[in-house]
């Protein structure tokens, strides 16, 4: 499958989802299971790597700045850095790893199982059933999971810093809130929430296309996981680009 | 009103599975089409359900040409057909009950006690009563493809495709089966297509035969046309000579 190819019948598979999202009575009741496996499940790993972030970053900061730039800038490139990258980012990355290649590898083994056939048997519209309690189900819970990452990061950089570093708990709080905007977090919540889309999408895109048996499940999770992280990236870029 | 398959055509890349193939199952009857494997026997049924495209031709359901259909009309047409698939194609993430629960769910008015009462006796139908908590994991082949059958019966549809429904069975399971094939045509008058290898099977249930050879419809006929037939390459098939089909060949 050539790159425009894909991303042709990826954009069609959105534009079917759209439409499929009229069917409430299939996917609603599915929604809440999908948001505890999409959000709920996730957030431990993604609190693992926001919690380990957030002490590297105030150890990193407080390494670059000593002696040339107040410490209390530690909270500053702390608060920033996971509001704006590495919070949305590092937490995406980790989703496409975890819900990405969930989503792939059940919908691709149901696809080569005959399960999705057997769902248009039984008059289930399968985009319906499958694909829109998962992805709007990221695009809710990605940005929840987002928020509790920065939230984790932030509070280990202040906790490093004032263990560690020679700082006092105003001097954190003072550089937290001195650049600070309200946009700083509609800005992560944009990138969250179309990480989520990707991420979900992605995934059922893959798993919908699924050919062969094991090894093509194989192959579409493996896909799944390195397009959608690369779509991430992409996509950080791209906001970054138009909304900074 | 029955399935009629008219002038089937349907290729995969260069590899032509349907050549024309043509054949109806008249309403009410049991309707058996053999063939080796790979011959497209599946494919045909995957047609009739619309899960399918034709390259050309057209399957007719109920009087409606199935691949005119709009989506909508689509699934309104398979609330009146079963498909029991060749592997189950259960859904694994669900218990047995809910595989069964699944089309009364969406195909019927129900309300949830009138399903579980209906999950029940299609489960005990199949001799599966007291494995409804029971995931697919925990089942047997045999017991896999039962629950496939008791799925497909739940919403007493007006047709029935069956794929391969005895393949891998015991004989006991498969006379069971059998005995369940002719029950929903006997007693319900269920338009039946059933595709099987499985000779025995074959001549219990049909009520008429039809062969797909080189993707067209070598005979069509019924049990007592089929055993007195002299093409070599149906005589080869029903008596298991494969140097009597390599001769036609």
């Amino acid at each position: 499958m050539t790159l425009a190819a894909g991303v042709g019948q990826w954009g069609r598979l959105t534009a079917e989802t759209v439409q499929a999202a009229r069917h409430v009575d299939v996917w609603l009741r599915l929604l809440i299971p999908q948001m505890a496996r999409v959000g709920v499940d996730s957030v431990p790993i993604a609190l693992f790597i926001a919690l380990f972030t957030g002490i590297v970053l105030a150890l990193q900061a407080s390494y670059t700045f000593t002696g040339a730039i107040p410490l209390y800038f530690v909270g500053v490139l702390v608060g920033k850095t996971m509001m704006l990258e590495l919070g949305p980012v590092l937490t995406g990355l980790a989703l496409s790893g975890r819900v990405g290649a969930n989503i792939a590898a059940e919908i691709g083994t149901m696809r080569v199982t005959e399960q999705i056939d057997a769902l248009e048997t039984l008059a289930y519209p399968p985009i319906a059933y499958l694909v829109v309690p998962r992805v709007l189900a990221g695009i809710i819970m990605v940005p929840v999971v987002t928020a509790l990452a920065i939230g984790v990061g932030i509070v280990a950089g202040w906790i490093t810093a004032i263990q560690l570093l020679d700082m006092s708990s105003a001097d954190f709080v003072n550089g937290l809130t001195l650049f600070f905007l309200p946009f700083d977090v509609t800005f992560a919540m944009i990138k969250a929430t179309s990480f989520g889309f990707i991420i979900t999408s992605i995934g059922c895109f893959f798993g919908f296309n699924t050919q062969g048996g094991a090894e093509g499940v194989g192959h579409s999770t493996t896909r799944a996981v390195v397009v959608s992280s690369m779509a991430i990236l992409v996509l950080d870029a791209f906001w970054a680009l138009v909304l900074l | 009103m029955g399935i009629v398959i008219r002038d089937l055509h349907k290729s995969f890349g260069p590899k032509v599975v349907l050549d024309g193939f043509s054949v109806e199952a008249r309403d009410g009857e049991t309707l058996v089409i053999l063939g080796g494997s790979g011959s497209g026997k599946s494919v045909t049924l995957k047609h009739v359900v619309g899960l399918l495209t034709p390259d050309s031709g057209e399957v007719e359901v109920d009087g409606q040409i199935v691949s005119t259909l709009a989506r909508e009309e689509l699934f309104e047409l398979r609330r009146k057909v079963g498909y029991v698939f060749q592997f189950a194609a259960l859904f694994d993430s669900m218990t047995l009950a809910e595989n069964v629960a699944m089309g009364l769910r969406r195909k019927s008015d129900m309300d949830r006690e009138a399903i579980a009462e209906r999950v029940e006796e299609c489960l005990r139908l199949v001799d599966l009563d007291g494995y409804g908590e029971r995931t697919p994991s925990e089942l047997s082949g045999g017991q896999r493809k039962r629950a496939g059958i008791a799925r497909a019966i739940a919403t007493k549809p007006q047709y029935l495709l069956y794929d391969e429904p005895t393949t891998g069975l015991d004989p006991v399971t498969r006379a069971m089966i059998d005995q369940l094939i002719l029950r929903m045509s006997d007693e319900l008058g269920v338009t039946g297509i059933v595709i099987t290898h499985d000779m025995d099977s074959a001549f219990r249930v049909a009520d008429r035969f039809a062969m797909l050879h080189n993707g067209r419809c070598r005979f069509e006929g019924t049990p007592d046309e089929i055993r007195a037939c002299e093409d070599p390459v149906v005589r080869g098939f029903i008596e298991g000579r494969p140097e009597l089909m390599e001769k036609e060949s």
